[in-house]
C-alpha cells in the first residue's frame, strides 16, 4: 500500500495527529500546525468524503475548518502564510474559491493559483485595502464608482444571448446583491451573482471588544439568524474560556434556536408560495410566522430574541407563567392550522406545476460543496450540527433529520415543513423538561493567555460556524463567522441553469441565501 | 382548501383592528392618512424600500406591516419595485459603503416630491457598525431624512406609525 493509501484510510484526526502540531490554546475542536504539502493534500481530499466547513485568515496564517462525515471528525488546520501567499484550495475545490477571494479581499494573502482572482468584498469604496491586516499599508481611494459598470463578469456568447442585470437595489424588500443573466430567449445559461454590497467589516469591528460586546456585533451580522449567530459566537467564546453554561441557559438557547427556525420556515414557505403567485398561502403563513414573532417577543421581549443568548449563558429567562402559557397556546393553534395549510401546499396542481422539477440541485454538488440546512438536506446530505456535531442540549434531545433526494424547489419546501413539525415537538419537549437554576456562568475576564474557541450551530438556514481568538487581557484578537450561505449562493447558479428567467425568484427563495452574513 | 377559504371569507379578519384612541395610535392615525394623504398625493402613499447594508432585521420587520394582521395596504401604505413610482424611499442599514452609490442613484431616480425614512438603529445612528471602514454610518450623512423610526428592528406597530405619523406631519 503506498503511503497515499495508507492516509485514506486514517481517520482525519489521526491523520493530522500524525502530520501536524496540536496547538495547545484552541478549545471547541481541535487545530493543527500543517505543512503546504498537507495543506495541498487535504485541498485535494475535499469533496471526496472531507466536507471544507471554512476557509479564513488572520494575520499570519490561514485556517480551513474540516468535517469527517464517516468519522464526525471535526478539526482545524492552519498553515503559516509565507511571502504573502498559500497554495489556493479553491484551485483543487471550488467551493474555496469566494473564501480566498475573500481573504485576499481582507488580507492580501494571496491565494497561489486561485483560478479567479477577481475582488469579492472589496468593491474599491473602502479608504483602505486589506482592511483586517494591520501589516499592510492602508489607504486606497475610496472611490465611489457602479461597481456593476466595473467588474468584470464572465463573459457569454452565442447566437440571441442577452443579458439581464438585476440589482443591487432589488424589486422586493429584500437584501442587496446583483445578478448577471445570460439568457437565449426564455432560458437561462448563465447566472452570475455579484455580492458584497451588505459588507459591513464585522469582523474587524469585534477587534479589541470585550466577548460581551463584540456578540452585541454578532448578533446583527445576519438578523434573520440572530439566534444561531449568537448561539455560536457565545459557544466560542465559553470553549475558549472553558466555561460550562447552566443546563437552564443551554435549554433556553435551544428553545430560542427552535422558535427562530420556526419564524423562518413558516415565513419562507409562504413566500415561496408567494413567488408562484399563491397569495393565499403567503397570507396564511405570514400569519403564522408573525404568531411567532409575537409569542417570541412575550417570552423574551424581542421579536427576534435578538442579543438574547450572551457569553456566559442566556440574558432573559422565560416567565415561568406568562412565558409556558404563551407557548402553549402556540403551538395548540400551530397543530390546528399548519396541516390545513401543508394539504393545500400539496394538493393544488397550479402550485406544484411550478415548485417540482424546479430548480434541481443535484446530490454531488451539494455534497461536493457541503451544502448545509435544507438545501442539502433536500438534495441528500445529512448533515445537521444538532446531530453531527451535537451540542447541548441537544445531545439529550432527539432530533429527527429529513432527508430527501430529489433536490428540487418541492424537497427543500418539504424539507422545512418536516423541520416545522420537528421544531414544534421540540419546543414542546423542552418546555416540558425545562431543568431549574442559574442563568449564565461567570466568564474569567483576565486570563493571562491567548484562548481560541471554536463552535458550530445549526441555524434555520443552516450550520454557522464561530472562531476566535481571545487575548491575554480577554479581548477579542480575531473572530471569524461563516454563514452557511457561502456554500449555498454559487449553487443557486448551478441550480437556475436550464431554467427560465421567470422561475428564478422560485429557485431562490427556496435557496434564500443570505446577503449580509455571507457579507459580513 | 375549501372550508379555509369559506372561513377565510366568512370569519373574523385576522387583521387586527386598528386600536381606539388613548395609547391605542393606529385607528386615528388611519384617519389622518385619509385626510392629508388625500391632499396630498390622492390616497395612497406609496413606498420603495432600500436596504443599505442592513442585517436584515429591519427587512423582516418591514415585511411583518405587510402581513394579513397589520395589513399597510389598508392605509394605503404601498411598496413599490421601481423608485421611479414613489412617493417615500424607506431606507435600512448602516450605509456600506459598497451601497451608497446605488442608494444616492435610488434617491436621483425617484421623483419629487419624495420623502426619504430612516428606519432602524443602523439608519438613525449607524449602531453597532458606526466608525466602520466599510460604513458611512447613517442615512442622514447621505441624503435629507425626513423622518427617524429607531429600533433595532422597529417593531412593526412603530414603523406603522411613523409611516402614518409622515402623512400626518
Ligand atoms: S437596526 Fe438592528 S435590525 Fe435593523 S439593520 Fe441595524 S442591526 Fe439590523
Amino acid at each position: 500500500m503506498s503511503t497515499e493509501q495508507t492516509r485514506q484510510k486514517q481517520g482525519l484526526i489521526q491523520l493530522l495527529r500524525a502530520n501536524g502540531q496540536e496547538q495547545r490554546a484552541q478549545r471547541g475542536a481541535p487545530r493543527f500546525r500543517i505543512d503546504a504539502a498537507m495543506w495541498e493534500e487535504l485541498g485535494g481530499r475535499l469533496g471526496k468524503g472531507l466536507d471544507l466547513m471554512g476557509l479564513w485568515a488572520d494575520a499570519q496564517d490561514v485556517h480551513m475548518a474540516l468535517f469527517a462525515p464517516d468519522e464526525k471528525d471535526f478539526a482545524i488546520v492552519s498553515l503559516a502564510v509565507e511571502d504573502g501567499a498559500f497554495p489556493s484550495i479553491g484551485a483543487r475545490h471550488p467551493a474555496a474559491i469566494r473564501l480566498e477571494r475573500a481573504i485576499q479581499d481582507l488580507y492580501g494573502h494571496g491565494a497561489r493559483g486561485l483560478p479567479d482572482g477577481r475582488p469579492w468584498l472589496d468593491h474599491g469604496a473602502w479608504p483602505i485595502r486589506h482592511p483586517l491586516n494591520e501589516k499592510a499599508d492602508a489607504a486606497q481611494s475610496g472611490e465611489e464608482k457602479d461597481e456593476t459598470q466595473d467588474y468584470a463578469f464572465l463573459p457569454v456568447e452565442g447566437e440571441g444571448v442577452h443579458e439581464i442585470p438585476v440589482g443591487p437595489v432589488h424589486a422586493g424588500i429584500i437584501e442587496p446583491g446583483h445578478f448577471r443573466f445570460s439568457c437565449a430567449g426564455e432560458t437561462v445559461v448563465r447566472l452570475e451573482e455579484r455580492l458584497g454590497y451588505t459588507h459591513k467589516g464585522v469582523e474587524r469591528l469585534m477587534q479589541g471588544k470585550p466577548p460581551a460586546e463584540a456578540a452585541r456585533i454578532a448578533a446583527r451580522t445576519c438578523g434573520d439568524s440572530t439566534v444561531a449567530y449568537s448561539f455560536a459566537f457565545a459557544r466560542a467564546c465559553e470553549a475558549a474560556l472553558e466555561v460550562e453554561v447552566p443546563p437552564r441557559a443551554a435549554w433556553l438557547r435551544a428553545l430560542m434556536a427552535e422558535l427562530e427556525r420556526l419564524a423562518n420556515h413558516l415565513g419562507d414557505t409562504g413566500a415561496i408560495c408567494n413567488d408562484a403567485a399563491f397569495a393565499f398561502l403567503h397570507a396564511h403563513f405570514g400569519v403564522l410566522r408573525e404568531d411567532v414573532l409575537r409569542a417570541a417577543d412575550t417570552c423574551f421581549g424581542h421579536r427576534l430574541m435578538m442579543d438574547c443568548i450572551v457569553p456566559g449563558g442566556v440574558a432573559r429567562d422565560l416567565d415561568a407563567e406568562k412565558g409556558a402559557h404563551v407557548l402553549q397556546l402556540l403551538l395548540d393553534s400551530l397543530d390546528e392550522r399548519l396541516e390545513k395549510l401543508v394539504e393545500i401546499y400539496d394538493t393544488t396542481a397550479s402550485l406544484q406545476d411550478r415548485v417540482r422539477n424546479t430548480g434541481r440541485l443535484s446530490p454531488a454538488l451539494a455534497q461536493g460543496f457541503a451544502a448545509g440546512g435544507y438545501v442539502g438536506r433536500a438534495s441528500g446530505r445529512a448533515f445537521d450540527a444538532r446531530l453531527s456535531l451535537p451540542y447541548p442540549p441537544y445531545d439529550s434531545l432527539a432530533v429527527k433529520m429529513h432527508v430527501m433526494h430529489k433536490g428540487d424547489v418541492n424537497a427543500r419546501v418539504w424539507v422545512r415543513i418536516h423541520e416545522i413539525r420537528e421544531s414544534i415537538g421540540l419546543v414542546r419537549t423542552i418546555m416540558h423538561n425545562m431543568p431549574q437554576g442559574d442563568l449564565t456562568a461567570e466568564l474569567p475576564g483576565n486570563t493571562a493567555q491567548v484562548r481560541e474557541g471554536v463552535a458550530v450551530v445549526e441555524g434555520f438556514r443552516g450550520d454557522v460556524l464561530a472562531w476566535l481568538r481571545l487575548d491575554e487581557e480577554g479581548l477579542v484578537a480575531r473572530c471569524h463567522l461563516r454563514d452557511p450561505s457561502w456554500f449555498q449562493w454559487p449553487l443557486l447558479e448551478a441550480v437556475i441553469y436550464g431554467n427560465i428567467v421567470a422561475d428564478f425568484p422560485l429557485c431562490n427563495k427556496s435557496f434564500n441565501c443570505s446577503y449580509s452574513g455571507h457579507d459580513l | 382548501m375549501k372550508s379555509l377559504m369559506l372561513q377565510s371569507i366568512f370569519g373574523p379578519p385576522a387583521t387586527e383592528k386598528a386600536p381606539a384612541p388613548s395609547g391605542q395610535a393606529l385607528e386615528e392615525l388611519a384617519r389622518n392618512v385619509d385626510k392629508s394623504a388625500r391632499r396630498l398625493l390622492g390616497r395612497s402613499l406609496s413606498i420603495r424600500e432600500v436596504d443599505a447594508g442592513s442585517c436584515n432585521g429591519c427587512e423582516l420587520e418591514i415585511h411583518a406591516i405587510g402581513n394579513a394582521i397589520y395589513d399597510a395596504s389598508r392605509f394605503g401604505l404601498h411598496f413599490s419595485a421601481s423608485p421611479r413610482h414613489v412617493d417615500v424611499l424607506l431606507v435600512t442599514g448602516p450605509v456600506s459603503r459598497n451601497m451608497k452609490v446605488a442608494l444616492e442613484r435610488t434617491w436621483a431616480a425617484t421623483p419629487g416630491p419624495k420623502w426619504v425614512v430612516a428606519a432602524g438603529d443602523c439608519a438613525c445612528n449607524g449602531c453597532v457598525f458606526a466608525g466602520s471602514y466599510a460604513c458611512v454610518g447613517r442615512v442622514s450623512d447621505v441624503l435629507p431624512v425626513d423622518l427617524h423610526i429607531p429600533g433595532c428592528p422597529p417593531r412593526p406597530k412603530d414603523l406603522l406609525c411613523g409611516l402614518l405619523a409622515l402623512l400626518a406631519a
